[in-house]
């Protein structure tokens, strides 16, 4: 059995200098942001929000100085991105660059794809989208079938990616696909796809149960990707993959999606609420200290080079939980009846909130797959 | 379960493991003290582990001593290891010297509480009614909490200065009623060194790593049974629906062991917040835990001779004492609230 340790994070008290700085550009920024666009969490989506946030330097924070980055430590990220999505701020367009693509061209990328794209998104400049999942390969990664079959000078794609959220805002996709013979994980690769460039890709939008476009699906049909867009090495793509997962299932937005429904609980309760408002709120604040603390040890033993991806799993089983329980319990405190786009904040973030609550244990890795993950760290599969 | 670099938690760990068994543990619920284990906790100084060097104990940060109550939660180390810590802590706050023996506190009720008046010629006066002590009839004093002139102070009662009614917690540890009138020396008291509160603040700290550990264990314990445990031709921990609940168990333990390890470093000084939050969360994992201990065991389980109810049901009893789940929320969320919704995460990572 692996021991399951979350040691303490380590202390950082540069951090709590950042975090005073990072409030008081979000009370300037924001002042404007109403609850409801607040509850869009990190699906808020502002290219001018995400440039300033790259001008103060909160972007790629502990990339290397020459590639655009500001070699802060991981501690210090982390508490950007705790106060941008405690505020509900528009952090979309470069989240998942920031989470995880660049971390992959900065662990495995060409030299040109390090110097070419890590210093634009550091800028707040340029997004990513993933492209993993397929029609007929959702968590069961393994089984895609999208391929890049070899050609003079580089490959030709063919196949679907499905559930690609941000296909049609990004600049580049990271697509994992089969390159070589094999099969399940074998024969896998990583490949850059500039999706403002490359000829042969239809990108479609596959509307939520919310009415809004997040999703995409994205068709490749003879679609020429040079050689240099390899990432890493051929072949070694599910290795790749699955050393990403660690930043993607650990950080504050397993935990935070519902949180500005608390905080909306709050306002309408008043100072001096019922016990039973009470209680409620001070339950889900206890698990919101508790898991804040599991977070921020993952984003410690990631400083020091560790793999936490089962310490990981468990931040995003227990986050998504409290995530979902968060609208549940609050209709019940309050009369409000849930109305996503209506005037009243409070029934507006609610039902924001819970139009979105499904997605919570499926994207990132659903719960099923997670809860076989930690069976598998606890040495019983 | 012991953390390697954690000194305090290894001879913790050794002396538990020598002299905690099935065995003891049956023996405690029969009413028979655990001398052996006793005499070897304390020569071991476990008992002082919060106390500055010069009174005895380790010099260690209160985090690193709070630390061998969740290996004694682990071990359901059927002693009053956690009341002895707790009481030498408000001894030493007053300035008051720690005895030997097992110590206890009191009162660890929300609503009782001592009365405590100056005598005409020198000296103190303590009397009152105080409910659910733990190991009241075993302990050879208590310190207690009560106010004069609404100043808290903290007395040292010697054994024999009440009458006891005996009552048990679920784990049949004792947790008696004491009915305590007694004339005490002037040297016996003394201003506490905290809030009155803090008394059960520091208790569901220590309750709160005692559960933590508890939880721990159950984790290591019922994934060895479900690969132990063959039906169907396979051990259990081969289906999908025993790995789900044994992650959804993992999820809750790591999550108590975060929340408590949170209080440990909230004592020097008293911070109210990250202690009601641990002994919530904690009490909650409790809950689940014990719940999915008991259905990976099946009957087994269920039964007195195995020995997974010593664990579950310090878990059932642990949870209420202090202070339950919603009493440590509702004192979390009138604060939140209090502070207003736009400074709510100001709080919290504060906490």
């Amino acid at each position: 059995m692996t021991a399951i340790a979350f040691p303490p994070p380590p202390p950082c008290p540069q951090a709590e200098t950042l975090r005073l700085e990072v409030r008081d550009f979000l009370a300037a920024e924001l002042a404007g942001r109403t609850p409801r666009q607040r509850a869009e969490s990190w699906n808020g989506y502002d290219r001018d929000f995400s440039r300033k946030m790259g001008q103060r330097g909160w972007i790629g924070m502990t990339w290397p100085k020459r590639y655009g980055g500001h070699e802060r430590s991981a501690l210090e990220r982390y508490v950007v991105l705790e106060e941008m999505l405690a505020a509900g701020a528009p952090v979309n367009m470069h989240w998942i660059a920031d989470r995880q693509s660049g971390p992959l061209l900065l662990r495995a990328g060409t030299e040109a794809q390090r110097s070419a794209i890590l210093p634009r998104i550091a800028a707040g400049e340029c997004g990513f989208c993933i492209g993993m999942s397929e029609p007929d390969s959702g968590s069961d990664l393994a089984s895609v079938r999208t391929r890049a079959a070899p050609v003079q000078g580089g490959f030709l794609v063919n196949g679907t990616k499905l559930w690609t959220s941000g296909a049609h805002l990004a600049d580049y996709m990271i697509l994992f696909c089969r390159t070589g013979p094999g099969e399940r994980h074998e024969g896998t690769s990583q490949l850059l796809v500039d999706l403002k460039h490359t000829k042969g890709l239809s990108i479609r939008p596959v509307r939520a149960l919310s009415g809004e476009h997040h999703f995409n699906e994205v068709v490749f049909t003879d679609a020429f990707l040079p050689e240099d867009a390899v990432i890493g090495q051929l072949g070694q793509g599910w290795q790749q993959v699955t050393s990403e997962l660690a930043y993607e299932r650990s950080g504050p937005e397993r935990f935070l999606s519902s949180f500005q429904v608390v905080v909306e609980l709050l306002r309408a309760a008043g100072p001096a609420p019922s016990e039973r408002v009470a209680v409620a709120v001070g339950r889900l604040a206890a698990h919101m200290i508790a898991l804040r603390r599991m977070s921020r040890s993952v984003a410690g033993m990631l400083q020091q080079g560790g793999n936490p991806a089962l310490e990981a799993a468990l931040v995003k089983e227990v986050g998504n939980t409290l995530e979902q329980e968060i609208p549940e319990i609050v209709r019940l405190l309050l009369e409000a009846e849930p109305e996503a786009d209506g005037a009243d904040q409070l029934a507006a973030v609610l039902g924001h909130t819970m139009l979105h609550i499904p997605s919570f244990s499926l994207r990132g890795g659903t719960r099923e797959v997670l809860r076989g993950m930690i069976a598998r760290g606890l040495g019983l599969r | 379960m012991p953390d390697e670099s954690n000194l305090l938690q290894l001879t913790a760990n050794r002396v538990f493991a020598d002299h905690v068994s099935p065995r003891v543990l049956a023996a405690a619920e029969a009413g028979t003290w655990p001398a052996a284990a006793w005499a070897e906790i304390e020569a071991a100084g476990l008992t002082r582990a919060l106390l500055p060097e010069a009174a005895g104990g380790y010099g260690v940060e209160p985090a690193e001593a709070l630390s061998i109550l969740a290996v004694a939660g682990a071990h359901a180390v059927p002693l009053p290891l956690a009341e002895t810590m707790l009481a030498g802590w408000l001894l030493a706050g007053a300035g008051l010297d720690m005895p030997d023996g097992p110590l206890s506190v009191a009162p660890v009720r929300a609503t009782d509480s001592l009365a405590l008046t100056a005598r005409a010629g020198g000296g103190w006066h303590l009397s009152g009614t105080v409910r659910r002590v733990p190991w009241g009839r075993n302990v050879a004093a208590l310190a207690v909490v009560a106010m004069h002139r609404a100043a808290p102070m903290v007395a040292l009662v010697p054994a024999g200065a009440w009458t006891l009614e005996p009552a048990h917690n679920l784990a049949l540890e004792p947790r008696d009623t004491l009915h305590i009138a007694a004339d005490l020396p002037a040297e016996a008291v003394a201003p506490a060194g905290v809030e009155a509160a803090h008394l059960r603040a520091m208790g569901a700290a220590m309750r709160s790593q005692q559960m933590a550990g508890a939880l721990g264990k159950l984790v290591e314990s019922c994934t060895q049974y479900a690969l132990d445990r063959v039906q169907f031709g396979r051990p259990i921990g081969k289906f999908q629906a025993v790995q789900h609940n044994l992650a959804v168990l993992a999820g809750q333990a790591a999550a108590a062991t975060a929340a408590a390890d949170g209080a440990a470093e909230a004592l020097a000084p008293v911070r109210l917040l990250p202690i009601a939050a641990a002994k919530q969360r904690t009490g909650e994992a409790a809950s689940q835990g014990a719940a999915i201990a008991h259905q990976v065991h099946g009957a087994i389980g269920f039964t007195y001779e195995h020995s997974l109810h010593y664990l579950t049901k310090r878990l059932w009893s642990w949870r209420d004492e202090f202070g339950n789940e919603a009493e440590w929320a509702a004192l979390l969320g009138r604060h939140m609230a209090a502070a207003g919704p736009d400074r709510l995460w100001f709080e919290i990572t504060a906490a």
